[in-house]
């Protein structure tokens, strides 16, 4: 265990990025995201939750993947090429840590996303515990302990210190480059804060959430259910749900005409969008309805059935603060308990 | 290569009305006016069939200045539709300003048929003030760049 | 709101409604829902208090397609988008029993968690102070330093169309509406385009402001087009979201009732009222005042004409 002053954290930054590319969360106009560290940048640590999750470092909102250029009658197509160079991702949460977990249950089996891999593969993650846990939480629901993140290298912070474990061999690597800057330090400073992280976390109105009647092989039971209906009337079918999620991963792949080439691209998609996997034939979901469903069922049914009852929803609160019409997976879980007895 | 000694060629998009500016430029090649290779005309049936999106759609694939012509008002063939366009053209370029774009890029002229001479000293103006401009770089797609 | 619940209840009851169109209570203080309601026991969970900012004029478009009257509730700001969508056939007059209901400003959770607030599990409004019960300790604030930015800007407590009216309204109205579009038209180019810039590239292309607007009402929006190569579900690079916001603000320019729904609900915080209050403003200076919603009838702005409009250069540098 080490600790660096609060005050040092600037030389922090600017020796990880020295090395490489170092990725944290920034406040820009009033929102914190995460974004490329420099040093005009307003660092914040202290937001619980930056607005878009931090999967965008290794699945990125867009991607290239590939360039056709036309020459005549030849056609030259140039693939994009994998990262190759190794980045810090810092001050992630130990919920998007378990997002980036659900990701690779979905790009890292067979056929493996290689654009992924990569990042990956060269992406080292600070993750760092929550110090004030909001009502919007309920990462304890899916046995996530936000008093202790896993990661490469675990972060706490308090009032003077940042706390800084490193756990993989990665994180220990990195810890070596910058360990100049750190002291060594007992692990009492670290448990007083993971006390009081975990007072606070019981007293949350969402950890007592109950996920009975939903995981796997629960397809029959609610798919057919009312309660969709009544939802989906108040949806605006606007994607910001999806866009905010740490592990919402569908995805589209599209063309764009540049007038000189044309380019391959991937981006998010959202099932809350009418063209949602949209094929040749149509739509397969062609009402509200059905889209919402579907956004809720994947993450605590389909997902979970398909990856030994991993849930895909890890309990950040993004879409609890955030939906336009204040419509979440919380509310979801609750009025399926309250009406699910006479739904049926 | 080094990118100095490129000269800057501007990308000029040009819609005409088909009654009117696009005759009015016919005549300016018949009568033997030169105006600038830089800029590429685009027919339209009348000058309020260019949505807003037309125009950002220009800048987007690469255009340096985007210039309206149609019949001069109370001439459109249609009676009234450069009326309607006036009025749009007026928001758009407005908010164009607004959100930072150097606002000699767009303009709205009124060529009629028989002003071969307009349409010309018109383009010729125009291709200038977009040489002093520069290029644009606040409202395009960089993928169209290269 | 008890008035609200009796009332919607007697017209269920004798059959004058076969809907509601209200709020529903939420599990927080801060988050209830837009929602429809069919029968008096769902009527329960109604509420109506500072938190619902929700613009229901728009759902009455799905609700116009039902059999039978719906019973919504208008607050004095929404009427004006009712009758924008009245005027524009998307929504029967005769399918919708309106309510006016009492508004004295509506509140921004994103103000009170600016204002330093964490952990809420309790918030209480009271005339002119919201209190807050926090994980963290409890906390008073001012209720005009919370309210919602377009609350400032208030268009007044008269209701524009309805059947009926319940509660008081209080007007919030303490700002110039068009004073921070006055100081970026004060900027230079190079300070535009900067500001937009910044504050535009934190899009995330949720679409959650075209969704909400009760402006945007057509059945496929242009931007969802398959024939439309503009990628739709991303900001591939600066120029997407400068063309979606200007265009989103341009269809409903001359429509737009600045109701301030977009800015409500984007979650990355943008000032999109600033596109649309720009067009209200050049139309007011150029083709004389005018708001959309005061009434069904009269004819939009961009719909109609005069043979002495200013020309678009003159426009633009009128400075």
């Amino acid at each position: 265990m080490y600790k660096i002053a609060k005050e040092k954290l600037p030389a922090l930054f600017q020796l990880l990025a020295n090395e490489q590319e170092l990725i944290l969360p920034i406040k820009n106009s009033g929102q914190v995201n995460f974004g490329l560290w420099d040093e005009e940048v307003e660092v914040d640590l202290t937001a619980l939750n930056s607005v878009k999750s931090p999967k965008d470092a290794f699945f990125p909102q867009g991607e290239s993947l590939y360039t056709c250029k036309k020459d005549g009658k030849k056609i030259e197509i140039q693939q994009e090429e994998l990262r190759d160079k190794d980045f810090v991702i810092f001050g992630m949460r130990p919920c998007d840590y378990r997002g980036v977990e659900v990701l690779d249950k979905v790009f890292l089996v067979d056929p493996v996303d290689s654009y992924y891999q990569a990042r990956r593969e060269h992406g080292i993650i600070v993750t760092m515990a929550c110090s004030e846990p909001e009502e919007t939480c309920f990462c304890k629901v899916f046995d996530i302990d936000c008093a202790d993140p896993k990661g490469d290298v675990a972060a706490w912070l308090d009032k003077d210190f940042l706390y800084w474990k490193p756990v993989t061999d990665k994180g220990k690597a990195i810890t070596e480059k910058v360990s100049s800057l750190f002291a060594e330090s007992d692990d009492k400073a670290v448990e007083t804060i993971q006390e009081d992280i975990r007072s606070i976390v019981e007293k949350l109105p969402y950890s007592n959430l109950s996920l009975e009647g939903w995981g796997a092989g629960k397809t029959d039971e609610k798919f057919d259910s009312p309660i969709w209906e009544s939802f989906a009337n108040s949806c605006l079918a606007c994607g910001t749900c999806t866009f905010i999620c740490p592990t919402c991963q569908c995805y589209d792949i599209k063309d764009y005409n540049t007038g000189n080439s044309v380019e391959r691209y991937r981006c998010w998609d959202s099932c809350m969008y009418s063209d949602f996997t949209m094929m040749a034939h149509g739509n397969n979901r062609t009402t509200q309805m059905q889209r919402f469903r579907q956004r809720f069922m994947h993450k605590l049914v389909y997902f979970p059935t398909n990856n030994d009852g991993m849930y895909s929803c890890v309990g950040c609160g993004r879409c609890v603060s955030k939906c336009p019409s204040s419509l979440n997976i919380v509310k979801v879980i609750k009025r399926f308990q309250e009406e699910g007895g006479k739904a049926n | 290569m080094s990118i100095e000694n490129k000269e800057f060629k501007p990308k000029i998009v040009a819609f005409c009305c088909n009654w009117c500016s696009y005759a009015g430029a016919d005549l300016a090649g018949s009568s033997r006016l030169a105006y600038p290779a830089d800029v590429k005309i685009i027919r339209v049936p009348c000058s309020c069939r260019v949505n807003p999106m037309f125009i950002l759609r220009a800048f987007e694939k690469g255009a340096d200045g985007v210039i309206l012509c149609g019949c001069h008002p109370g001439d459109c063939h249609y009676s009234t539709g450069n009326y309607y366009t006036r009025r749009r053209m007026s928001l758009l370029f407005s908010m164009l300003d607004y959100i930072g774009v150097e606002n000699g890029r767009t303009r709205v002229e009124w060529v009629s048929a028989a002003e071969g001479v307009k349409f010309s000293t018109t383009m010729n103006d125009f291709a200038k003030t977009i040489h002093s401009l520069g290029e644009n770089v606040r409202l395009g797609d960089i993928r169209c760049k290269n | 709101m008890q008035e609200l619940i009796t009332r919607g209840k007697e017209l269920l009851a004798d059959g004058s409604v076969v809907g509601i169109l209200g709020w529903k209570e939420g599990d927080f203080s801060y988050n209830p829902e837009p929602a429809f309601f069919q029968n008096e026991e769902e009527l329960d969970k109604f509420i109506y208090d500072g938190f619902c900012g929700a613009n229901l004029s728009k759902f009455m478009i799905e609700a116009s397609k039902k059999e039978g009257k719906t019973l919504v509730f208008l607050k004095p700001c929404d009427t004006y988008s009712f009758n924008q969508l009245l005027k524009e056939h998307r929504i029967d007059r005769e399918k919708a029993y309106i309510i006016g209901v009492g508004c004295s400003g509506k509140l921004s959770l994103d103000k009170i968690k600016e204002a330093g607030v964490k952990g809420i599990q309790k918030i209480t409004e009271e005339e002119d102070k919201i209190h807050v019960e926090t994980l963290y300790g409890d906390k008073t604030l001012n209720r005009s330093d919370v309210l919602l930015d377009r609350c400032h800007v208030c268009k007044g407590k008269e209701h524009r169309i309805f059947d009926e009216i319940i509660g008081e309204s209080k007007e919030t109205n303490d700002k110039d509406k068009f004073s921070e579009v006055e100081a970026i038209e004060k900027m230079s180019s190079e300070e535009k385009f900067l500001f937009f810039q910044k504050e535009l590239s934190k899009c995330i292309r949720c679409n959650a402001c075209r969704n909400v607007c009760p402006a945007c009402s057509c059945r496929k929006c242009v931007f969802d087009s398959n024939k439309f190569d503009s990628a739709q579900k991303v900001n591939t690079n600066s120029f997407e979201e400068k063309m979606f916001h200007i265009i989103r603000a341009f269809h409903v320019a001359g429509r737009c009732t600045d109701c301030g729904e977009c800015s409500r609900v984007c979650p990355e915080g943008i000032p999109l009222h600033l596109f649309n209050r720009k067009f209200i403003k050049d139309i007011d200076e150029l083709y004389g005042e005018f708001r959309a919603g005061e009434d069904a009838e009269t004819v939009g702005p961009l719909t109609e004409f005069t043979f002495d409009d200013a020309e678009p250069q003159e426009a633009v540098e009128r400075g």
